[in-house]
């Protein structure tokens, strides 16, 4: 079919009249041709702009260092949340085995710092490289499964690598690697001891990169296909979309979103072992952080950490230990709670004015 | 006018059903093939095995003079064949505008284009002022364009549609008529499953009958109108005494 009305240059307003007569153009199409692609809505830039000013002058004003280290907690699994979102809420995957990545991340660094010498920097990059490459492997065979058949395979395969992980010599087996402490070169060892401060910044700087990253993808040309997959794959299939590789691309993208948070997290605790690294608990919680917040909500994944890390911190200073797991009875109740009365989660409450796809009216 | 699409002695069983048995016919370019039959004829089926959603048992699908049996539905879609469906799957969590999108980026790589040409086509099903409408909050009658627009924003060389008239009410059917007339005369090949005989006869060049999934007849419509095996596959069999 030839459309021609393309052809024709907005500014030429004042022939505008005639073509329009002539080709019977409808003034509609020109104003909508003339609309800009995405809509900024200013209120939210300015709140976005004074919560980033916050949050990076946050530590000057003399916090505790349990409030920086919650701060933390917050940041990182807010990414590891935008990581399972990437998968669930834009191409419609259940994952139940996000921890893999946390994992892969965690050991990358750990073990080339500790074998090698190899700065932890240059191990995020390792870490994100190999859980690309991991993502695409498991991805290729259990991406063609759909719904909770997807879910109980990377459930499964989840588990599989804590196992093999315990029994790898190489990696430490169960007691995992211990990596040496260096207090002479902080930044190349990433290791701070006197203060929190630097891992704060670090997991900050991560966590407004994926949150920038995820924008961006919500916008592309991959953002559209995804989100058309997660709706309809029967539909995208039928508009020239290859499923199965968009969903690879998709699960790839997420494992490299998680991966540097292991390697952060290894260093900030400076051991690293398969039963915490590859621990099932962290792909339940990245999914209970996102749905709780709203999945395939760019803002879910960061208001579920704002929520349920903060519970499951407190619950651990009040009743000692792990908390006793009264963090997972209060996210249970809450999950119930979000699911009857706001099945699309927190965000769902926040005014659509105010949320990120407003369009013209 | 020159054959867009052929398909030959197209087969498949579900189970011990035969949903389609040897069906053959032609799609000439240009042409409105109307496409009938009893609910259970394998009127579905016999899109599915066009555009690669389902795999058929045996036969083959020719478009021009390629050779698309059993190719993966992207593949077909990206080689000129577009399609709706009869239960109708838009991208409910999008707007209207974003649903044809998604189709516009089959052939534009730069999503202002993708977005501008996507405009141009829901203009064209004239649903410009209700773009920014999510897909959810459209009445079945604008999302059966929808996915029109969707299918159209391929550049397809050939539309099958599912049932364009179904489900919707009388008031919106000569609308759906009228944009479907509008396609032929811009040069798409259409092949429209339709239940409505007044408006099957009315708009198609020729009509294959289904029954049972058999093919019935193969012919204009006037002649469809007259067939026998066509008036008992929808009457019933009269008995003559």
């Amino acid at each position: 079919m030839q459309f021609t009305y393309s052809l024709l240059l907005p500014d030429r307003k004042e022939f505008l009249e005639d073509i329009k007569m002539i080709n019977n153009i409808s003034a509609k199409l020109l104003e909508a041709k003339n609309e800009p692609l995405w809509y900024f809505n200013k209120n939210s830039l300015i709140i976005i702009g004074v919560v980033v000013l916050g949050l990076l002058l946050f530590p000057f004003t003399s916090p505790s260092k349990f409030a920086i280290h919650l701060m933390m907690m917050i940041f990182m699994h807010a990414v590891m949340a935008q990581s399972w979102n990437v998968l669930a809420g834009f191409s419609g995957q259940i994952s139940l085995g996000h921890a893999i990545f946390f994992g892969i991340g965690a050991y990358a660094s750990a073990y080339f710092y500790v074998k090698f010498q190899i700065t932890p920097w240059i191990g995020i990059l390792i870490g994100i490289g190999i859980s690309g490459l991991i993502a695409m492997l498991i991805g290729i065979p259990i991406l063609r499964l759909k719904g909770h058949y997807f879910a109980i395979a990377t459930l499964l395969i989840g588990i599989s690598f804590q196992v093999v992980f315990q029994r790898w010599p190489e990696v430490g087996s169960s007691s995992g690697l211990w990596i040496p402490i260096n207090r002479e070169s902080p930044w190349s060892s990433m290791q701070f001891h006197k203060s929190k401060v630097a891992y704060y910044y670090i997991s900050l700087i991560f966590f407004i990169a994926s949150f920038f990253l995820v924008w961006l993808l919500n916008r592309s040309k991959l953002g559209y296909r995804l989100r058309a997959i997660r709706d309809q794959s029967d539909a995208a299939s039928s508009l020239g979309i290859h499923v199965s590789k968009y969903k690879i691309i998709a699960f790839i993208i997420s494992a490299m979103i998680m991966a540097p948070m292991g390697s952060i997290y290894a260093q900030y605790v400076l051991i690293v072992d398969p039963n915490n690294a590859f621990n099932v608990d962290i792909s339940i919680l990245v999914l209970l952080i996102s749905v709780m917040g709203g999945v395939g909500n760019i803002w879910g994944p960061i208001i579920g950490s704002a929520i349920l890390i903060p519970i499951s911190e407190f619950s651990r200073i009040y009743f000692g230990g792990t908390g006793h797991s009264i963090d997972l009875i209060v996210y249970g109740v809450l999950i119930i709670i979000i699911c009857i009365f706001r099945p699309a989660g927190i965000v769902s409450l926040i005014p659509r004015s105010f949320r990120e796809r407003e369009k013209a009216k | 006018m020159s054959i867009l699409l052929k398909v030959e002695n197209l087969s498949r069983s579900f189970g011990g059903i035969h949903a389609n048995s040897d069906i053959s016919f032609d799609v000439k370019e240009g042409e409105i093939l109307g496409v009938i039959g009893p609910n259970g004829a394998g009127k579905s089926t016999l899109f599915d095995l066009i555009t690669g959603f389902t795999k058929s048992d045996r036969g083959q699908v020719i478009l021009r003079d390629k050779n698309i049996t059993n190719i993966r539905p992207d593949l077909i879609c990206r080689m000129g064949v577009g399609r709706t469906f009869q239960k109708l799957k838009p991208f409910a969590d999008q707007t209207l505008l974003e649903n044809v999108i998604v189709g516009a980026l089959v052939k534009e790589k730069n999503l202002k284009v993708a977005r501008d040409k996507a405009l141009e086509i829901i203009d064209f099903v004239d649903l410009i002022e209700k773009r920014h409408h999510y897909a959810k909050e459209l009445s079945t009658g604008q999302r059966k364009r929808l996915e029109l627009a969707r299918a159209l924003a391929t550049d397809p060389k050939l539309l099958l549609m599912d049932e364009v008239t179904g489900g919707v009410d009388q008031r919106t059917i000569p609308g759906l008529v009228e944009l479907v007339l509008k396609l032929k005369k811009n040069g798409i090949t259409v092949v429209t499953i339709e239940h409505n005989m007044k408006i099957i006869m009315d708009i198609s060049d020729r009509i294959l009958a289904l029954n049972q999934g058999k093919r019935i007849a193969f012919d204009i419509p006037k002649n469809i109108s007259q067939n026998s095996q066509v008036i008992d596959a929808y009457l019933g069999k009269v008995d003559a005494a």
